[in-house]
C-alpha cells in the first residue's frame, strides 16, 4: 500500500526535522540565548512537515476517484452503454474489472504487464479474474475492458503524482522550518497558534459534520414531498404504507405514539432520577456515595436492545398479567405503549440523577448554611432553596432527557409493537417515529418510492423537535441560572 | 481606616446568656478548641479576635450547633442556653438554630426575591398568621436591618441582585427576622468596603438593644469600635476575655499584647 508508505515517509520526515531542529539551535545557542525551548523549534519543523503533507494527501484521496470516475466515464462515451442500462451500471462493470485486475495482479496470477494489455479477443477475462477470487456477472466487452485499463492506467499515475506532491511538499515543510530555526525565531508563539487552529478545526469539523446531516435530509425530504404531498403528511391522521401504491402516510399517530411513550418514560424517569439525586447529594454519606453512584450510572451503559428484551421478556409478560385478559382486560398483548414507557423510563433514571446530582452539588454551601443558620430542616432547606437555585439545570437535564426519549428506537421496537394507531388506552400497542423510520428503509422497497423516503421526512421532522427541545432547554437555563462567584 | 476612640462601655451587672465549660472541638484528629470556658453577656456586643486558624469560627459555630452539619466535627464539654444544655439529646437542633441566629463572611441571599429572603425564616417557623402579618415582619426586618429605605420600592427584585453591602444587611434582616435571642456574625464585614463596613457596624450597634451579639473579627479596628467584651483566641485556646476597653489598653497576658500590637497573627 503506497498510501500507508507515504505516511511513513511523511512521519520519518517530521521525527527527523524534529530532531534537526532541536540539534540545530542547540548548536547556535552560543549566539545567545534562544527564544523558545529546544522543543518548540523541533515542534515547528514536524508542524510544518506533516500539517501541509497530510491535508494534501487527504484531499488528493477523496477527489481522485471523482476525476478518474469523470475522465473514464468522457471516454467511454455513448454508444459503449447497450440498451436497457444506464452509464451508471456500466461504470460500476468498469470499476470492478479494474479491482479484479488489481487483485490478479496482486496475488500473482498475472504480470503488471499481461494486466494492461489483456484482450477479450485472446482471453476470457471472465474466468480469469474468477481465479484471483473476483466474480463477475457477465462476460468482460471489450469496451469495458478497455475503460477498465484506462481506470487503472490514471489511477495509478495520480498515486505516483500524489506520492510526489506530497513528498515534496513535506520536504519544502522540512526545510522551511529549518531555515526558520534561529535563535531569534519565535518558535513557542508559532507552536501556540498552530495549535489554536489544529483545535479550531477539529471544533469546525464536528459543526460542518452536523451541517452536512443536515443537508443529507434536506435533499431526500424535498424528493418526498415531491412525490407525496406535504398537506396529507402533516395533514392526515392515517399512516398505512403499502408498497404497491396508495398509501396513507400521516405523521400524526407515529408522532402520537412518540410523545405518548415519552411522556410515560419522563413521568417515570424524572421522579425517580430527581429523588435520587437529591439522596445521593444531600443524604447519603461519601461511603453510600462512592458505591450508589458508579451503580446507577452503569443503569445508562447498558446498551438500549438490552432494555428492549427486558421490556420483551419480562415488563412486557409482568403487565400483561395484571392488565391483561386474565385481570383486568386493557390489554391485549405484551407489547404496549406502557411497556415502552416503563422500561425507557428505567434507561432515563441515571441520565436524569447523574446530571441533576451534579447540579445539586453546584449550588454553594453557603446557602444551606444560610438555610440551616436560620433554622430549617434539611428537606426545607432542600426543597426551597437547593431545588429553586438548581432549576435551571434540572430543567435543563430533563429536556435533554425528553430528547433521548423522543430518539430512543430499540426500546420501542421490542416493547411498543408496531402498529401505527391514535389511542389514548397506554396498554394498546403503538409505535414511534424512529421505529418506523427503521422499518421503511429496511425493506424491499425501491429507494425512490415515498414509502422508503418518507423515512427521510420522518427523520426531518423528528430532528427538527429535538433540535427546538435542546435550544429551549439551552434558553431556560440560561435566562435563569443564578451567577454564583 | 479610621480610628474611632475607643467607646464608652456601660456593661452593667448583666445576665449570662450562653455559657461554656471546658469545651474541646475535635476535627477527625486535629483537636481545634481546646479547654474554653467563657459566659457571654445578654444584649453585649462580644467580639472573637484572634489570628486565622485559632479556632475563634469553629467556636462560634458551637454555639449554634452550626458543625453539627460537618461530619467528621466532634464537640465536648457544656454550653448552655439560658442554663440549657444544647448539646443535649432532648433539643433539636433546628429550633436552636431559630433561637441563635447567624450572619455569614460571605453575604448569601437565597436566590429568591428580597421579601421572600426575609420572609422565609417566619414562614418556617410558623410566625405569621396571614400575609399582612408577615408583610409586617418583613418590614420591621428590613428596617431593623437598615436596608428598608433602599429595597422598599423592589421587594419582588432578587436579593442577589443587591451590591455587597446591601446583601449583607439583608442577610441581617433575614437573621433577625426570625426573632433570635443570640445574633452570631461570622466576619460579616469581610467581604465588604469601609463605607458599608461602617454601616453594618452601626447595625451592630443597634441591634445590642435587643440581643446578645457575637462577632468574629480579623479587624482590631473593628473589635474595638463595635464590642463591649472582646475574648482572644489563640492556637485553639481562649487566651483572654474581658472588657474591650481592658484588652485593648491593658492586656494581661503577653500574648495578647503581641497580638494586638501586631507582633504575632
Amino acid at each position: 500500500m503506497p498510501v500507508t508508505w507515504l505516511v511513513f515517509i511523511v512521519l520519518a520526515l517530521a521525527l527527523a526535522g524534529f530532531v534537526a531542529g532541536r540539534v540545530r539551535i542547540d548548536s547556535a545557542a552560543g549566539a545567545g540565548r534562544p527564544h523558545s525551548l529546544p522543543n518548540y523549534y523541533g515542534w515547528n519543523i514536524a508542524i510544518k512537515v506533516m500539517v501541509p503533507a497530510f491535508l494534501v494527501l487527504i484531499c488528493w484521496l477523496i477527489v481522485q476517484p471523482f476525476v478518474v470516475n469523470g475522465a473514464v466515464t468522457a471516454r467511454l462515451g455513448d454508444n459503449a452503454v447497450p440498451d436497457g442500462s444506464t452509464i451508471g451500471l456500466v461504470m460500476s462493470d468498469v470499476r470492478r474489472v479494474a479491482e479484479g485486475l488489481d487483485a490478479a495482479v496482486s496475488q500473482g496470477l498475472m504480470g503488471a504487464d499481461q494486466a494492461s494489455d489483456l484482450r477479450t479477443e485472446f482471453t476470457n477475462v471472465r474466468d480469469r479474474l474468477a481465479e484471483a477470487g473476483v466474480a463477475l456477472g457477465s462476460n468482460v466487452t471489450p469496451q469495458v475492458l478497455g475503460a477498465a485499463q484506462t481506470w487503472r492506467a490514471l489511477n495509478a499515475n495520480g498515486m505516483l503524482l500524489m506520492s510526489v506532491a506530497v513528498t515534496a511538499l513535506a520536504l519544502a515543510g522540512l526545510v522551511w522550518g529549518y531555515v526558520q530555526t534561529t535563535p531569534d525565531f519565535r518558535a513557542r508563539n508559532t507552536v501556540e497558534n498552530a495549535l489554536r487552529i489544529m483545535l479550531l478545526a477539529a471544533a469546525s469539523l464536528a459543526i460542518l459534520t452536523t451541517i452536512g446531516i443536515v443537508f443529507s435530509l434536506i435533499g431526500n425530504t424535498i424528493k418526498f414531498f415531491s412525490l407525496y404531498p406535504a398537506s396529507e403528511f402533516f395533514g392526515s391522521f392515517t399512516w398505512s404504507p403499502s408498497f404497491g401504491g396508495g398509501s396513507e402516510l400521516g405523521i400524526w399517530p407515529l408522532l402520537w405514539g412518540t410523545l405518548y411513550i415519552s411522556v410515560i418514560a419522563l413521568t417515570v424517569a424524572v421522579p425517580i432520577g430527581l429523588f435520587a439525586a437529591v439522596y445521593l447529594s444531600e443524604y447519603a454519606g461519601p461511603r453510600m456515595r462512592a458505591w450508589a453512584k458508579p451503580m446507577l450510572e452503569v443503569l445508562a451503559g447498558i446498551p438500549t436492545i438490552v432494555y428492549g428484551l427486558f421490556a420483551l421478556l419480562t415488563v412486557g409478560p409482568l403487565l400483561l398479567s395484571v392488565f391483561g385478559r386474565d385481570g383486568l382486560g386493557w390489554m391485549q398483548a405484551g407489547t404496549a405503549v406502557m411497556t415502552a414507557g416503563l422500561v425507557m423510563g428505567i434507561m432515563l433514571i441515571p441520565f436524569v440523577s447523574s446530571l441533576s446530582d451534579d447540579i445539586i452539588n453546584a449550588v454553594p454551601q453557603s446557602l444551606r448554611d444560610g438555610s440551616y443558620g436560620l433554622g430549617a430542616t434539611k428537606s426545607e432547606t432542600i426543597k426551597q432553596v437547593i431545588l429553586p437555585a438548581a432549576l435551571p439545570g434540572i430543567v435543563g437535564a430533563i429536556l435533554l432527557a425528553a430528547s433521548r426519549a423522543i430518539g430512543e428506537t430499540m426500546i420501542v421496537v421490542l416493547g411498543a409493537g408496531a402498529a401505527a394507531r391514535l389511542s389514548l388506552n397506554p396498554f394498546d400497542a403503538m409505535t414511534t417515529v424512529t421505529a418506523k423510520i427503521v422499518s421503511q428503509l429496511t425493506g424491499d422497497a425501491d429507494f425512490a418510492s415515498p414509502e422508503a423516503l418518507v423515512a427521510f421526512a420522518l427523520g426531518m421532522t423528528l430532528f427538527v423537535m429535538t433540535l427546538g427541545l435542546n435550544v429551549f432547554a439551552l434558553y431556560i437555563v440560561r435566562k435563569y441560572r443564578e451567577q454564583y462567584e | 481606616m479610621y480610628d474611632a476612640p475607643l467607646r464608652k462601655t456601660d456593661v452593667e451587672a448583666q445576665t449570662t446568656k450562653i455559657a461554656a465549660r471546658d469545651v474541646q472541638v475535635y476535627y477527625g484528629d486535629t483537636h481545634a478548641i481546646k479547654d474554653v470556658s467563657v459566659d457571654l453577656l445578654d444584649k453585649t456586643v462580644t467580639s472573637f479576635i484572634g489570628p486565622s486558624g485559632c479556632g475563634k469560627s469553629t467556636f462560634l459555630r458551637c454555639l449554634n450547633r452550626m458543625n453539627d452539619t460537618i461530619d467528621i466535627c466532634r464537640v465536648e464539654g457544656l454550653i448552655s442556653l439560658d442554663g440549657q444544655d444544647i448539646y443535649e439529646k432532648r433539643v433539636d437542633p433546628v429550633q436552636l438554630r431559630a433561637k441563635v441566629g447567624m450572619v455569614f463572611q460571605k453575604p448569601n441571599p437565597f436566590p429568591k426575591s428580597i421579601y421572600d429572603n426575609v420572609a422565609y425564616g417566619p414562614k418556617i417557623h410558623g410566625m405569621a398568621r396571614n400575609k399582612a402579618e408577615l408583610d409586617e415582619i418583613v418590614e420591621k426586618a428590613l428596617r431593623r436591618g437598615a436596608i428598608w429605605d433602599e429595597v422598599k420600592d423592589r421587594l419582588d427584585a432578587p436579593g442577589t441582585g443587591l451590591s455587597g453591602g446591601q446583601q449583607q444587611r439583608l442577610c441581617i434582616a433575614r437573621a433577625v427576622a426570625t426573632e433570635p435571642e443570640v445574633l452570631l456574625m461570622d466576619e460579616p464585614c469581610s467581604a465588604l468596603d469601609p463605607i458599608a463596613t461602617a454601616q453594618v457596624e452601626e447595625l451592630i450597634d443597634e441591634l445590642r438593644e435587643q440581643y446578645s451579639v457575637v462577632i468574629v473579627t480579623h479587624s482590631m479596628q473593628q473589635a474595638a469600635r463595635v464590642s463591649q467584651k472582646t475574648a482572644f483566641f489563640h492556637l485553639g485556646n481562649l487566651v483572654e476575655y474581658g472588657e474591650t476597653s481592658q484588652i485593648f489598653t491593658n492586656p494581661t497576658d503577653p500574648r495578647t499584647e503581641s497580638y494586638i500590637t501586631g507582633r504575632i497573627g
